[in-house]
């Protein structure tokens, strides 16, 4: 388990009373979280509860219908890629990783927002173009070596396995330069061991003075995991606190598997109440 | 090609099979030595006995092929040794001897329609016939042979090297010859041989090999082919027609890479393209000293084509800006318009309806030569003996402004700007999610195509000497589609060979002009039932390929070792 002493941190992303409203369905409910610098927020809830939908508000993928975020003190810009030069780098639930691309470049489309070289300079080869790109082709295999790809930047990442291509994912957004990465779902199909070992990157990520957000189903990898846990229902915050605080928590063990079955004998009537408002 | 004859019956059939194919193969190679015809007008003349004409002489490497192909195993497994296993014999002596089926089959075909009905076909030409048919249907039962490891065969430097030369040097011959043929029927008895030859060797596992021979040797390769492309003209001796061809394909091969810029790495499919070539030429004529330009404004060539460049790019730019937030289907409809869009206006601004820019349909004629550095364009050279015509000089031209380009295109794929639009390709969301500016890259793709499409077509407005709308129809849009398609999306050099292939098919076949678009189209189904990555494939699609060739080489080798050491114990290793 994870004890660390609670240190006073600035807030990094606050994102106040976020709703996101598709039509005549609301997704995401009025939520709000905040993220402090090197720290791990987990993010749960059931399938359909609006997870996702929060992360695609905090990306710029989705402009959200009312609320604010603010990201380091400044109002989040409303473009996917001006999100990624303030500091902040997702990956997908499903793997979108450049298929017909090798590990090392899929890492070093990433750092398109932090490098300078344009087409002239690309063209007639000029030193800085060159300087850039050997620093550029440095710090990928940096980055793969720190995610435990060392070896395997010259494969397609389309022939990588499963696990592997999680990791690049996380590699590309590392190269981005971020200050909070959004993990989506990071451990996704992956086997106890495997999981294991995101656990481990994910702590070092966090020790590199990143803070990170991280949605997941996997309790005992989230309980493990986070500093703080944020339990999202039908688009709505239900429970945010420590894990111990959250895992114990009545309503979040309802919200996943129901309610105990003498509850549901008692006051049957009750239940399907609830089920009907959703 | 997978059959559907049982393995065991291969098994069972195999020493009677390849009895049957090398009679046949023997057949094919007696064959030539016998007349195929009876007139002497086909084929460029295949009626003697005794004397092979010299498609006939070039027609006996397959059967050769299959000849040795399947007689070389006969000496067994033990003395074959490693070479058992690097070479696929059996699978490579069935596309041989299919492909040699094919040709005599294109030849004889060639003979009957030429002369006038199948009693024309002599002794040799039924022989040949009965000879391939026998190779391909007793190849057919022969026990598959494993993927062939020649591509992981070590080979000295030197052999590397030499084989690129000596492969570009068949490719300037080779095309001096198929250009200087005049008979369609020769022409294209020639090109299914050449097709068959091509897959035999492949099957062999030579273009595996040649692959890494020339990723190994990249400049040598680049510069052999340069070399070969200016000793072109030198192979014509002064003949203008063959030299029009060579500069209209680099021109055609020039707007395709801007193309393939658009196509093959940002993924954006665009119908119009021929739009910019034709923005090129009409700028570089209205620019011109001609005497119907129609801008009173005669800047030096230089200075025209950064023109012609600059007002392509723009007009990318106008089409690009708006339509980039549409994608797929729907840019290439807006695309497909703007093409037509183009063509029109240039019809219309005729004077009548409002600027006499173009003079409508009549366009520009009358466009001088280039003249750059006092060196006239239009005037032929006599150099080393050979007449070099007005052609190839601007055959030359282009061929140093494809260098330029291709430079160019290989230095921006390489680059931050080329993985972006790779990106953008593979995923355009995730692309910007990861921050890449997908509008700007979208923008500059469509502004550098152009930009190098309207180079090409000041060149070609001087070229041609008249310019008019009729020469740019959707049509010429959908063969540089097809040339970028056909020869490998995002490559350099597959664009090049599609380029060739489609300007030199339809110029060799006037005679099949009813049907070139028939044969085009089968041609595209083919190539994406059988090849969907086209002839060359992107080599970030191929880099599995290479990846630790070395490593798999020993590792075989080590494996064969062991083996080989099991089945003859008293011997350690062995000679090969």
């Amino acid at each position: 388990m994870n004890e660390r002493p609670e240190v006073s941190r600035e807030v990094l992303l606050d994102a106040r009373n976020v709703t996101m409203q598709f039509g005549g369905l609301r997704a995401v409910n009025d939520v709000s979280l905040q993220v402090h610098t090197g720290e791990i927020v987990g993010l749960i809830g059931p399938n359909g509860a609006g997870k996702t939908t929060f992360f695609n508000c905090l990306t710029g993928l989705y402009q959200p219908t009312s609320g604010a975020v603010e990201f380091a003190g400044q109002a989040l810009p409303p473009k996917p890629r001006l999100v990624v030069r303030a500091g902040m780098a997702r990956t997908f639930q499903n793997i979108r990783l450049f298929h017909n691309m090798t590990a090392i470049e899929n890492v070093m489309v990433g750092m398109y927002s932090r490098t300078k070289t344009n087409a002239i300079d690309a063209i007639l080869r000029l030193p800085r173009h060159r300087r850039e790109e050997e620093e550029s082709t440095q710090r990928a295999k940096d980055l793969l070596e720190f995610v435990g790809l060392t070896g395997s930047g010259d494969s397609l990442s389309r022939n990588l396995p499963y696990g592997d291509q999680r990791r690049l994912e996380i590699a590309r957004a590392l190269a981005t330069d971020p200050q909070l990465l959004l993990l989506d779902e990071p451990t996704a199909g992956m086997n106890p061991q495997e999981t294991r070992q995101a656990e481990e990157l994910i702590f070092k990520i966090r020790d590199l003075g990143l803070a990170v957000l991280v949605i997941e189903h996997d309790m005992r990898f989230i309980f493990n995991l986070c500093d703080r846990v944020a339990c999202l229902v039908r688009g709505a915050v239900l429970v945010e606190g420590p894990p111990a605080v959250v895992q114990n928590d009545p309503r979040v063990i309802e919200a996943y598997i129901g309610m105990p079955a003498n509850d549901v004998a008692a006051k049957p009537t009750a239940a399907t109440e609830e089920d009907a408002d959703a | 090609m997978r059959t559907v004859i049982p393995d065991q019956l291969k098994v069972q059939l195999r020493y009677p099979a390849r009895a049957v194919g090398l009679a046949g193969a023997a057949a094919m190679v007696a064959s030539v030595f016998l007349p195929w015809s009876y007139g002497h007008e086909a084929l460029d003349d295949v009626g003697f006995t005794g004397l092979p004409s010299p498609l006939q002489f070039v027609f006996l490497i397959l059967p050769i092929a299959i000849l040795a192909l399947l007689g070389i195993p006969l000496v067994g497994k033990a003395k074959l040794g490693r070479w058992a296993k690097i070479v696929a014999w059996n699978t490579t002596a069935k596309t041989a001897s299919l492909g040699a089926l094919a040709t005599v089959v294109v030849a004889l075909a060639a003979i009957a329609i030429e002369l006038g009905g199948l009693v024309n076909i002599e002794t040799g030409g039924w022989l040949a016939l009965v000879g391939a048919i026998l190779a391909a249907a007793a190849t057919v039962f022969l026990p598959d042979s494993p993927e062939p490891t020649l591509s992981r065969v070590k080979s000295p430097r030197w052999l590397q090297i030499t084989a690129i030369v000596v492969v570009m040097a068949i490719v300037l011959f080779g095309s001096a010859y198929a250009l200087g043929m005049d008979d369609a029927g020769a022409f294209l008895t020639l090109a299914a041989l050449l097709v068959g030859i091509i897959l035999t060797l492949r099957q062999f596992g030579v273009f595996g090999w040649l692959g890494i021979a020339s990723a190994n040797n990249n400049r040598v390769l680049v510069m052999s082919a340069f070399v070969v492309a200016f000793a072109f003209p030198f192979t014509q001796n002064g003949s203008n027609a063959n030299m029009s061809i060579a500069a209209q394909v680099l021109i055609f091969a020039a707007t395709a890479l801007g193309l393939n810029i658009v196509v093959g790495l940002v993924g954006l499919l665009d119908l119009g393209y021929i739009a910019f070539l034709g923005a090129g030429a009409f700028t570089a004529a209205v620019l011109s000293d001609s005497a119907f330009a129609t801008i009173n404004f005669h800047p030096p060539f230089i200075v025209t084509v950064l023109i012609a460049g600059t007002v392509s790019s723009l007009l990318g730019l106008m089409i690009g800006a708006p339509t980039l937030r549409v994608s797929g289907d729907y840019l290439a409809i807006v695309t497909l318009a703007f093409g037509e869009i183009f063509r029109i206006s240039m019809l219309n601004l005729d004077g009548s309806d409002g600027p006499n820019i173009t003079h409508g349909s009549a366009g520009i004629p009358g466009i001088p030569d280039l003249n750059l550095f006092g060196f006239d364009f239009g005037q032929a050279h006599i150099i080393a003996g050979i007449e070099i015509g007005r052609f190839a000089n601007y055959f030359w031209l282009m061929l140093l402004v494809m260098a330029l380009i291709i430079l160019v295109f290989t230095n921006i794929n390489h680059s931050r700007i080329g993985r972006g639009w790779v990106a953008i390709r593979e995923d355009e969301m995730a692309a910007e999610a990861m921050g890449v500016n997908t509008f700007a890259l979208k923008l500059l793709a469509f502004a550098g195509g152009a930009f190098l499409a309207g180079i090409a077509g000041a060149i070609k407005a001087h070229h041609d000497v008249s310019v008019t709308p009729e020469q740019y129809v959707f049509l010429e849009s959908a063969f540089l589609l097809a040339a970028v398609v056909l020869g490998g999306m995002g490559t350099v050099s597959g664009v090049l060979i599609g380029a060739v292939i489609l300007k030199v098919l339809p110029e060799k076949l006037r005679f099949f002009s009813d049907y070139r678009l028939l044969l085009f189209g089968l041609l595209m189904i083919l190539m994406m039932r059988f090849r969907p990555e086209g002839i060359i494939a992107d080599e970030r699609r191929q880099l599995e390929f290479h990846d630790d060739d070395e490593e798999l080489a020993d590792e075989i080798e080590e494996e064969l070792i062991t083996h080989h050491a099991h089945l003859n114990p008293e011997r350690k290793g062995f000679e090969l």
